[in-house]
């Protein structure tokens, strides 16, 4: 187990590095020129040679990428060149946005799109079934930004129930101050009491998290209804049912156990779909959060804040999906003799 | 064969096919759902010069965002330009950009995963490996990232879907390739001193397209919202060029009020991908006969 443990964390740690190598030598492909963002529009020879001393730019390739990879093992992104902020510094302060949405888009996702899958697998070409499968044939289809904004019209536009975008209304933001100890507004406006605050966070929070948790719904409930099939299908639940086990015993004790490990793959990579997707919904949002980040990072050409949250994002995602596996552990007995 | 004979033989084949393709149509009818609504858009976007009202870039600010009508089916955006005519032309850019993604994700992945699964080995493992650091990524990001390091504009967006999707045909293809490798005639080939670049060439790819072709259609759909996302977000198309996620963003600071201006190309994705996934279903539930009943 240890062992396992171990080569997956070192497997982990190898497929970052590629991931690193990959998008640093990529940004080097084009003579693109970062200087332009710290030294404006219009820059004199001496100007670019000296901003690219100071950013390391003149240095052969292979030395710079050496360079970088020390900082890294170091801990250090180093610093974004649009807000002169070090890139871990900015990713801190942003992850709590990001986490907040997508944890509370994957419960909602866990909560409906599982057990709409089970259920129309184990009532096949019933209505319900139809209508999930209905449903998912479309909803993969939908644009994340088509829906954000069909939300907005409707709730925002014509009802006016819910805030447009951001995170808190911005009186709240100013006037309220209160500790940012986890970076989960939700949670921090609780601790220190701020009511007016928590609903703010709490009205601003509906629609990204709703959109998000549509637009990933519709393949999880794909998913989860195509494994339940399969199950079905085996040959120990059709045993089951030949000795006149009750059908409910059969569904809920046989076969969502059997379902359980690749139940929590589609989780694991549920989450990528909503990394993924958090990037338009924050974009669209206004969401300050390390999606947004990422796409004003690279509109303007601030490579260290590229690289940075891109090994971050990929890193989380890597981990979750080494704790997914570590989990196969505890609900499959059997793989611990192996 | 003589004409005669031929013409003896065809029939009763083509009656059979004609047979066979009802009795499909009548069990999917989702499937030919799909084929009606995406010819028409490829039809609509193919000859859309010829049918535009009005010239998809002319300007005029006495008829901005006027909302849909008679003259404007799609009403107009804020520089006045009729929506229908840039959702058409549009067409074209989307149409394209879900051809030339998929194709160039199969030209580098179906090689690698040929050449991955007829050697096996060390050759195996050295490619599989190369193409799980891109599966590493969540989806999305990787283009996003790819773009990053290439610079937004609607080619290098391609160019960043096509790597980030490569490493899926890749996988299907090797898998196909190790399952056709085992086969009696590619035991032949090479007892008769075939060369390995001929085999895998006229023996193993031909027939492990299947897979390749069913995954194809199923991400034409994928590649287009991805791209229109990319747009959406400032990292794909740029004006001049009309794209349809390139459109609901330049709208961004009217829709509220002009909800035509975000919706009408917005559906226009969304029914165009609607249908290739219609299609690419269909095409899985014949191709791939392990899916078939339980889908």
């Amino acid at each position: 187990m240890i062992k396992y443990i171990a080569s997956r964390l070192i497997l982990m740690v190898g497929i970052l590095f590629g991931v690193l190598t990959i998008t640093f030598f990529l940004g080097r492909v084009l003579p693109a020129s970062p200087t332009n963002l710290i030294l404006g529009d219009r820059p004199t020879a001496e100007q670019i040679l000296r901003a690219e001393e100071e950013l390391g730019l003149n240095k052969p390739l292979l030395t710079q990428y050496g360079l970088y990879l020390g900082q890294v093992a170091r801990g250090d992104l180093g610093t974004s060149l649009r807000t002169s902020v070090p890139v871990i510094v900015e990713i801190r302060n942003r992850m709590g946005a990001t986490i907040e949405l997508t944890t509370l888009a994957i419960i909602i996702v866990i909560i409906i799109g599982i057990p709409l899958g089970v259920l129309s697998a184990v009532k096949q070409n019933s209505w319900l079934d139809n209508l999930a499968r209905a449903g998912a044939v479309g909803g993969v289809a939908i644009p994340a930004f088509l829906l954000a904004m069909i939300l907005q019209i409707i709730f925002y536009g014509q009802l006016n129930w819910l805030p447009l975008q951001g995170r808190l209304d911005s009186e709240i933001l100013l006037d309220v101050k209160f500790p940012r100890t986890t970076g989960l507004f939700l949670i921090d406006t609780l601790m220190a009491g701020e009511w007016g605050a928590f609903k703010s966070a709490v009205l601003h929070l509906i629609l990204p998290t709703l959109t998000l948790a549509i637009v990933t719904l519709a393949s999880v409930t794909r998913i989860t209804r195509n494994m339940m099939v399969e199950v079905l299908g085996e040959e120990y639940i059709r045993t089951a049912f030949a000795y006149g086990v009750p059908k409910r015993s059969i569904y809920y004790r046989h076969a969502l156990k059997a379902t359980l490990i690749p139940m929590m793959t589609v989780i694991g990579l549920t989450y990528g779909i909503l990394l993924g997707g958090s990037v338009v919904v924050e974009f669209l949002f206004d969401w300050p959060g390390l999606g947004g980040f990422l796409v004003l990072s690279i509109v303007q050409n601030d490579f260290p804040a590229v690289l940075g949250t891109t090994l971050f994002l990929a890193a989380t995602y890597l981990g979750i999906n080494l704790i997914v596996d570590l989990l196969y552990f505890v609900v499959d007995p059997r793989l611990k003799t192996q | 064969m003589n004409a005669n004979l031929s013409a003896f033989v065809a029939e009763p084949v083509s009656a059979g096919f004609w047979l066979r393709a009802r009795a499909f149509a009548v069990h999917n009818k989702l499937f030919v759902v799909g084929i009606v609504i995406f010819s028409i858009i490829l039809l609509a976007s193919v000859f859309a010069q010829w049918i535009v009202p009005y010239a998809p870039t002319k300007i005029s600010f006495a008829d901005k965002l006027l909302p849909p009508s008679l003259d404007h089916f799609m009403g107009t955006d804020k520089f006045g330009r009729d929506i229908f005519s840039r959702v058409l032309v549009g067409g074209q850019t989307s149409m394209m950009v879900g051809a030339f993604v998929t194709f160039l994700a199969i030209a580098i992945g179906a090689p690698i995963g040929v050449l991955s699964g007829y050697f096996g080995g060390w050759v195996d493992a050295a490619l599989m490996r190369f193409s799980d650091i891109f599966l590493a990524f969540p989806p999305l990001l990787l283009p996003i990232s790819i773009v990053a390091a290439l610079g937004p504009g609607l080619n290098n967006a391609m160019i960043a879907l096509a790597i980030s999707w490569f490493p899926w045909y890749a996988r299907i293809a090797r898998g196909a390739v190790m399952r056709v490798r085992e086969e009696l005639y590619v035991d032949a080939a090479r007892a008769m001193g075939v060369s390995h670049f001929r085999i895998m060439i006229r023996h193993i790819t031909p027939n492990s397209l299947t897979p390749i072709i069913v995954q194809g259609s199923m991400d034409f759909g994928f590649t287009i919202l991805a791209a229109a996302s990319l747009s959406f977000i400032g990292l794909g198309a740029r004006p001049p060029t009309i794209e349809w996620g390139l459109m609901a963003a330049s709208s961004r600071t009217q829709f509220l009020e002009h909800w035509w201006t975000a919706l009408c190309p917005g559906f226009a994705i969304f029914l165009t991908v609607l249908a290739v996934n219609l299609i690419g279903d269909g095409l899985r539930d014949v191709l791939d006969p392990k899916h078939g009943i339980s889908e």
